[in-house]
């Protein structure tokens, strides 16, 4: 018995770019018969099992394994020294280690793995290690960690505990302004939460590699980082994409691969770990925790003139990816709005606290709520109207963003901002109450009274892609043969499918270039080249594209063959004017057509590290929200009515899919808003549980209604934009200022908590 | 390890387990049947949700001999060959879930719901799928597919 593998989808149902055909993985979605990660299955496999720090900061003075390797059924316990490459990866810079060495930085850093005959087995032996740790005092504040006199955590890194500062220096550095407001806002630290725990399932090979089956954002940049680790070259380590639970980032970094596949070569047996949801807490970085002072300034009749700002993320015990973090906050950390000088710096730093790194919005989240923020407080400064302030500074194509990049594409933020404010208000709650509909619901807190409606806006920008001059690019091999006296178009592509509905957007570009009804998705693996992550709203833009140029070289070649024709279209070839030149069929007869390519979108440059100057991102998204919550302003208890988003798309490739984006990465940024955080007590997770860490639950979502636009941005793929991240930023800076606005309360912290708002 | 019987959709297990094994365990290691979930292990996120005796249950929350003799059906018993089960297409349709791995228990909790309730408002759909966590839609859809899922004939 073995289940090691995801399937070929055949799509069939018909849809072309611009529609939204159902999911070709949807049929075994809902009859349970999709493979997770999770769900994996070798017939004579062993169960890992990882021990971790219990200590946020510790030196390891000793590990005996002694007692774990007596336990009946163990077949492993691996440590540090047992690592066959290099004890150390990272996404932008390796220095974490897959097992800890005389070092601990985190609490739930890993230590030792096991391998046994069942995972309860496995879990028990793990717990017999013997760590002998010395506890040492851990640096949990980030703005202390930046001290000259703090331990330094890593004592190679040039910059103490410091990973990266970024300047952005636009205009005059010493502006003056009729009217200042200044801030100091904290976003606490979020998490991916994503439904699937970590997983997967290490086959170790004959070749003396292995193959490894696992869910995950970028099976090359794994491959890359587990043959380093592994001490393989990289075409034996074999990565294959199994099912997806969720991803929101939290997949990016490696997580059980090196551990799984050093089990399995040392046992010569498949071996399988999955997390519970208590280690996938652990078991992945987080959204960045952030302090960030803002001034604002502008002229008395609304006109920004300046903004100053000073953000701190706290990055944790290792580098994942604070440093693109920090670029992104810090090159869009004055918002969708025309600003002539700024002055931002923005410091991604060690400490002892758990890692964090990419998460839906990235950088961009922690920004936008303390802009916003901002923005509604020179509003009430200035006698205007939150929408009104906006939209007089709002970017629009041909503005100037502080990196000195021209908007070059649609930038219809006040257009956004003006299709929310304008939609009809929910009715407010009136007598006689249905406790449902009440803050704080059937628990029969209020019938009313006390209760204040309240409004808020939020809008936000997002890069789109990876920045900066990273070289971004995907690769997708499309074959187009005669199968059952049928033209089949085959698409192969490395980018994971993690629910966003790429196999979906795969299929859809293939039958618009190709003109063929019937598409087979070939599962992702890393025998074709690297798509980059998905992450950064980018795959529908780059892996798109790369499914587009190669169909484009296919088709070209067709035509070729044909002698004749402009273009493909029902199983035809066909002229420039539409009429059937000859069968696809018969064109193609016995000989198939591939064509492989690798796709760049236009280059990016780094930024100047001195100014922050540079055209840093291939393309901004924007999408603006509109939140109407009531507030139990007794007990600080919050129910969001609406929750309307207007976001521009470019082009909505898949409509249904382009909503589902917007609905989910809102619900992210609610969760945020009102709920949502990690609690870390010098250095200690407290509340690593889904009874204690609360997303929002089905009654904690409001409608969503949705406007979208469809601006095409000329250098995009169809002109498309990417969409799922731009939700996420703006709607919890939206929910806080409608608590704002219901309560009077400044509420400079998200998520807020009820002592917030009575306290 | 002691011997125990589940009909799991109706076909018969003799499955050795552990005092301390849960359902969901047996379900999916020893039934072999995995399109039931585990998330979190704590009753929370409701995607180990399985029918019971009739009964929708978190089967990460019961112990595999408590339910000794008991009729089991999972996800994978809701169509019928071929056809889908009503809720199943629409929640395929209506674009209801993305990585879908929440799915066996809106599935199951909604067509319990239907089976009770054929014809649910909106309140009625919110307080039944309050204890299924989906961290991908926002659940609005899951809300409209339901709803759907009532218009049609089973």
């Amino acid at each position: 018995m073995s289940r090691a593998t995801t399937e070929s989808l055949t799509a069939t149902g018909g849809g072309r770019v611009g529609d939204s055909p159902q999911r070709p993985d949807g049929n075994l979605k809902v009859r349970g018969e999709f493979a997770y990660s999770s769900d994996l299955w070798h017939e004579d496999m062993l169960w890992g099992a990882t021990l971790r720090s219990p200590h946020p900061h510790a030196r390891i003075r000793g590990l005996d394994v002694g007692p774990a390797l007596a336990v009946p059924g163990v077949y492993a316990v691996l440590t540090h020294s047992d690592v066959p490459g290099e004890n150390l990866y990272g996404l932008e810079h390796p220095d974490q280690p897959v097992l800890a060495g005389d070092v601990v930085r985190y609490q739930g850093e890993p230590v030792a793995i096991v391998a046994a005959d069942h995972p309860e087995t496995a879990r028990r032996a793990a717990a017999r290690v013997r760590v002998d740790y010395e506890v040492l005092e851990p640096v949990t504040d980030a703005e202390t960690a930046l001290r000259a006199d703090a331990p330094v955590l890593h004592p190679t890194n040039p910059d103490g505990n410091l990973v990266r500062h970024v300047r952005i220096r636009h205009g005059d550095p010493a502006p003056a302004a009729d009217v200042v407001v200044s801030g100091e806002y904290t976003v606490g630290m979020q998490d991916q939460a994503f439904l699937g725990p970590e997983s997967g399932l290490a086959v170790p090979a004959e070749d003396g590699g292995v193959d490894l089956y696992v869910a995950t954002q970028w099976l090359h940049a794994d491959q890359r980082q587990v043959a380093r680790a592994l001490g393989l070259p990289a075409e034996r380590v074999r990565l294959h994409l199994a099912g997806v639970g969720g991803a929101f980032g939290a997949r990016e970094d490696l997580s059980m691969q090196v551990h799984a596949c050093m089990l399995a070569l040392r046992t010569g047996k498949p071996v399988k770990i999955v997390y519970g949801r208590e280690e996938s807490f652990f078991g992945h970085v987080h959204r960045h925790p952030a302090v960030l002072r803002y001034e604002h300034g502008a002229t008395r009749d609304g006109d920004l003139v300046y903004v100053r700002a000073e953000m701190i993320l706290d990055g944790g015990a290792y580098a994942s990816t604070t440093a693109a973090v920090t670029g992104n906050a810090a090159t869009l950390g004055a918002g969708p709005y025309r600003v002539p000088n700024v002055h931002v710096d923005c410091y991604g730093v060690y400490t002892n606290n758990p890692p964090c790194g990419a998460m839906r919005g990235f950088g961009a989240v922690q920004a936008c709520f303390a802009y916003e923020s901002q923005m509604d407080k020179l509003a009430a400064a200035l006698g205007m109207s939150e929408v009104d302030v906006r939209v007089r500074n709002a970017v629009e194509q041909g503005s100037v963003m502080p990196t000195g990049q021209v908007v070059d594409s649609a930038a219809p933020v006040a257009e956004l901002l003006a299709l929310v404010r304008d939609r009809p208000m929910p009715p407010a709650p009136s007598a006689p109450y249905d406790l449902r509909e009440l803050p704080g619901g059937v628990s029969n807190t209020t019938h009313g009274e006390g209760v204040v409606r309240g409004v808020g806006y939020g809008v936000g920008v997002k890069n789109v892609g990876f920045s900066e001059g990273f070289d971004d690019y995907s690769t997708a091999r499309v074959r187009l043969e005669v199968v059952g006296g049928e033209p089949v178009a085959s698409v192969h592509t490395a980018a994971a499918e993690v629910g966003q509905g790429l196999v979906t957007l795969k299929a859809q570009i293939a039958r618009t270039e190709l003109g063929v009804e019937r598409v087979v998705i070939l599962p992702p693996d890393t025998s074709v080249g690297s798509a980059g992550s998905s992450s950064a709203s980018r795959q529908s833009y780059v892996t798109g594209g790369a499914v587009r140029a190669a169909c484009e070289e296919v088709r070209a070649a067709v035509l070729a063959r044909a002698g004749a024709g402009a273009g493909l279209a029902g199983g035809k070839v066909v002229s420039a004017g539409g009429d059937v030149l000859a069968d696809l069929v018969e064109v193609l007869g016995g000989e198939p057509v591939e064509r492989t390519v690798e796709w760049r979108h236009r280059p990016t440059e780094a930024l100047d590290p001195s100014t922050g100057k540079g055209f840093a991102h291939v393309q901004y998204a924007f999408a603006a929200h509109r939140a109407v919550v009531d507030v139990d302003v007794e007990l600080g208890l919050v129910r969001v009515v609406e929750l309307a988003c207007a976001q521009d798309v470019g082009r909505a490739m898949n409509p249904d899919a382009v909503l589902g984006q917007i609905q989910g990465g809102s619900a992210q940024g609610l969760g945020l808003a009102v709920m949502e955080e990690i609690q870390v007590v010098d250095g200690v997770v407290r509340n690593p549980s889904f009874t204690d860490y609360l997303i929002p639950t089905v009654l904690d979502m409001p409608t969503m209604p949705i406007d979208v636009l469809e601006y095409a941005d000329p250098h995009a793929p169809y002109g498309l934009r990417g969409v799922g991240e731009p939700p996420t930023l703006s709607s919890t800076p939206a929910i806080v200022a409608a608590i704002r606005a219901a309560t009077g309360r400044a509420l400079t912290r998200a998520p807020v908590r009820p002592e917030h708002i009575v306290g | 390890m002691t011997e125990i019987r589940l009909t799991v959709n109706g076909v018969e297990h003799a499955v050795d387990v552990d005092p301390r094994t849960l359902l969901v365990h047996a379900i999916r290691e020893q039934a072999g049947l995995t399109g039931t979930h585990v998330g979190c292990l704590t009753g929370d996120c409701g995607a180990c949700t399985v029918v019971v005796d009739g009964r929708t249950t978190k089967s990460c929350s019961v112990l595999a001999h408590s339910a000794d003799g008991a009729r089991v059906e999972t996800v994978e018993s809701l169509a019928d060959g071929d056809d889908l089960h009503p809720v199943q297409r629409a929640f395929w349709d209506e674009f209801a879930f993305q990585c879908g791995f929440c799915l066996p228990g809106m599935l199951l909790t909604a067509r319990e719901l239907l089976e009770s309730t054929p014809d649910p408002d909106d309140e009625e759909i919110l307080r039944a799928l309050n204890g299924n966590l989906c961290r991908c839609t926002g659940y609005n859809t899951i809300v409209a597919a339901v709803r759907r899922a009532a218009q049609e004939p089973a």
